[in-house]
């Protein structure tokens, strides 16, 4: 015992402030990008070829990118920096799917919940996480919200083991054909009012995967409330967004 | 018998070498081989000439191609033959083949004649006949006392779904399968006539905790069909990315084996630590699986002094501190009281089913790509475990395998940051040769990772096969569960961690 007592004392505190000024992300992070319509391309559009998902359209000749479909793999600031550029922004989620085509407005931050849905769910919210294709990494970094350095449970979110015991669900990857039946059941046993979570771009869009006959995408019977863009989002990516959905930040 | 073609790890070769050999010498060949000591690290089947892709049109005219490797001896071999419409099972003798053989009977529509459980693999989507993973039949054990348990697709925890059926009496297990494919999205049909625009991102996500080691090895088959020479600084830093993908993994799954037998002390330092390592990734590269580092030519970002300083600080740190956690665990009698005895895999069990990585290292089963069949940074490594590494096959012995290789790890990044060339960290990469293929191994931090790349007339992949490290390790999971407490296998299930959608591709 006195062992784990010395260890808990030379590991220290570690669970980070949050929401907090404090928070430096890597240079080399690529968070929000930002989108400059007026970098004159003199109307040609070629920059919307090179993004390997289809992220990028250019219609009227001006860029349009999906950050639903965006894995910020960097491509497009590389070749058209003065159209493209990424920021180390990490607050990027959003409530409605047509608010994640960035045209170089403002950025439109995921709005909180409705009253009724707040005072059910603001102050304490369950999760069940379904896990629907993709690669494993959206998983690890939800995970990773329940380590002591973010210590999600603080805010009163959690991840349940059963949907009968959830408010909602948050689902990743792409929704293969093998997973769409065992997604819908797990949707139906979550009890109403509930709420969906879409993380990552495989979730949001089909993201790599889009296309594929052996994914489905999110059915439309399962309305998403949240979209959480990233491939995968950062950890704080996830927090901020459930916090913005809660009411906890503004 | 012809003596049969070797294989140079990473060398191109010509299309010669997979010269069909009769179906009853292939058969003799290989059954020959594996009784050898050889261990099959690939065996797939891809479309002759002129035929269309597999799955689609069925199953006339496919290439069977299995690949050999003599570990002791750092020998590759590969042997090949053509199949009409069937082949013959050698998984009654040789049980390391079993999956081998199912997944080809899946993807190519060959009959395969006498294995002994020939189930699908993936459930990979066929026209008309649509088959929902976890449906067909279970392996069953009858009794009045017998149970059966079925858990998943979705499970209790934020993983990836799979599905497990027990079949028990009371809380002990008789019998475990595992029934997989949830995952399945169709990657490798992608590849073929690549690469293109999004065959890298393919790669990086085929298990998204192991980015680094399937890019790796993806980007040195694409070097070894293009003969491009990677500069020694890219190298080294491929080997630090490589290594510090193991260093979080690891560290992470021993405070998931802590929180298992509910420690909490190290599972709460672990959780954080391996983030800290996640951290160093994205610190180098910008992301924290470490997308976008590893590209064909060698890698994408290069450190200078103050990222080296600053990595080494961190690095320091994040390692005294798993010092300290692992230590708690050893020293901990209950949780070795759980560990100990438990998921019990022998060293015959793991050999006749070949499994790979930490956990056959475990069962005494030494083998390692790092030292085996080494590239790049790795030509001079020393061994990577210790004498007196465990052999006992249980989960303590799998733990304590992991910390073992979170100390050898860490003194490998050491080493490459000591000795780190100067010069370029990339050479553009040629276009590939035609008609070529090429073998290219890494291990990755669950075992050893294969892709066999094979070009066709234009230089573009005409198949490209990948074997996740999880693909022979899952049937060693449902081995060690074998007589064990149904209450154990999240604990088994954690000493392996083994990934569904490495599996599923
Ligand atoms: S960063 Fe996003 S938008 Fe840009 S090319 Fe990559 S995926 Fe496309």
């Amino acid at each position: 015992m006195f062992k784990e007592i010395i260890s808990r004392l030379k590991q220290g505190y570690r669970t980070m402030e949050f929401p907090s000024s404090e928070i430096k992300l890597p240079h080399r992070f690529q968070g929000l990008p930002e989108v400059n319509p007026g970098a004159g391309m003199g109307g040609c559009a070629e920059y919307a070829d090179v993004c390997p998902t289809g992220a990028i359209a250019a219609p009227e000749g001006k860029p349009v990118l999906d950050l639903g479909r965006c894995i910020f793999c960097g491509k497009c600031a590389k070749l058209y920096p003065r159209v493209f550029n990424f920021s180390r922004e990490y607050k990027m989620a959003a409530r409605k799917r047509e608010d994640l085509f960035l045209r170089g407005e403002a950025f439109k931050r995921a709005a909180t919940l409705d009253e009724a849905m707040k005072r059910l769910f603001g102050r304490s919210l369950k999760l069940r996480q379904v896990s629907a294709g993709g690669c494993g990494a959206c998983e690890a970094d939800c995970n990773v919200l329940q380590t002591l350095s973010f210590d999600l449970g603080r805010f009163g979110i959690q991840f349940t083991a059963s949907p009968r015991h959830a408010d909602g669900i948050l689902i990743t990857g792409p929704v293969t054909q093998n997973m769409k039946l065992a997604l819908e059941k797990t949707y139906a046993a979550v009890p109403g009012p509930k709420i969906v979570i879409a993380a990552g771009a495989c979730a949001i869009s089909g993201g790599i995967y889009a296309g594929h006959p052996e994914t489905a995408g999110i059915p439309a019977e399962i309305p998403v409330d949240l979209y959480i863009p990233g491939c995968p989002p950062h950890p704080l990516t996830i927090l901020d967004g459930l916090l913005r959905l809660l009411g906890r930040i503004e | 018998m012809t003596e049969l073609p070797r294989l140079s790890h990473l060398q191109a070769a010509g299309l010669d070498a997979l010269a069909p050999l009769p179906p009853d010498d292939f058969y003799k060949a290989a059954a020959g081989r594996l009784k050898a000591g050889g261990r099959a690290v690939s065996y797939f089947g891809f479309p002759e000439e002129g035929r269309s892709a597999p799955l689609e049109n069925g199953s006339a005219g496919t290439r069977l191609v299995m690949i050999l490797a003599f570990d002791a001896e750092r020998r590759l071999e590969v042997l090949s033959m053509s199949a009409g419409d069937s082949f013959r099972a050698l998984t009654p003798d040789f049980p390391q083949l079993h999956l081998f053989e199912r997944e080809i009977a899946e993807q190519t529509g060959l009959r395969c004649d006498g294995h002994p459980w020939l189930k699908p693999v993936r459930y990979p989507l066929k026209a008309g006949s649509p088959i929902p993973p976890g449906t067909a039949d279970f392996f069953r054990v009858h009794g009045a006392e017998v149970h059966e348990v079925a858990v998943g697709p979705v499970h209790a925890g934020v993983i990836e779904p799979g599905h497990f059926r027990f079949q028990c009496h009371g809380e002990q297990v008789f019998h475990l399968e595992i029934a997989l494919g949830y995952q399945h999205r169709g990657i490798e049909r992608r590849l073929i006539g690549g690469p293109g625009q999004l065959t890298s991102h393919y790669l990086e996500t085929l298990a998204g905790d192991t980015t680094i080691g399937h890019a790796s090895a993806y980007c040195r088959a694409v070097e070894s069909l293009s003969g491009t020479p990677v500069p020694a600084r890219g190298e080294f830093l491929r080997a630090l990315m490589l290594e510090l993908e193991r260093l979080a993994n690891h560290t992470g799954d021993l405070g998931a084996l802590a929180g298992d037998v509910a420690y909490l002390p190290t599972a709460s330092f672990c959780g954080r630590l391996r983030g800290d390592f996640l951290n160093m990734s994205a610190l180098i590269c910008g992301n924290r699986f470490g997308r976008g580092m590893i590209i064909p030519g060698g890698t994408a970002f290069d450190l200078d002094h103050a990222l080296i300083k600053e990595l080494r600080l961190r690095l320091d740190a994040a390692f005294g501190d798993v010092e300290n956690a692992a230590d708690l665990l050893w020293g901990s009698s209950s949780v070795m009281e759980r560990f100990e005895g438990t998921g019990i895999v022998s060293r015959e069990t793991a050999l006749a089913l070949g499994l790979t990585g930490p956990a056959a290292r475990a069962s005494g089963v030494r083998r390692d790509v790092r030292r085996d069949f080494p590239a790049g940074a790795y030509l001079n490594l020393k061994a990577p475990l210790p004498e007196d590494a465990p052999e006992s096959g249980d989960v303590r012995a799998r733990a304590y395998t992991r910390w073992l290789e979170i100390k050898h790890s860490y003194e490998l990044i050491n080493g490459l940051l000591d000795s780190l060339p100067s010069g370029p960290v990339f050479a553009e990469p040629g276009a590939m040769k035609p008609e070529s293929f090429t073998v290219s191994l890494e291990e990755g931090w669950r075992g050893e990772i294969c892709h066999t790349a094979i070009t066709d007339k234009a230089g573009k992949f005409r198949s490209y096969k990948i074997k996740d490290p999880s693909f022979n390790n899952w049937q060693g999971l449902a081995m060690a569960l074998r007589g064990a407490q149904i209450s154990d296998f999240p604990l088994c299930n954690k000493s392996f961690n083994l990934s569904y959608c490495g599996h599923d591709l």
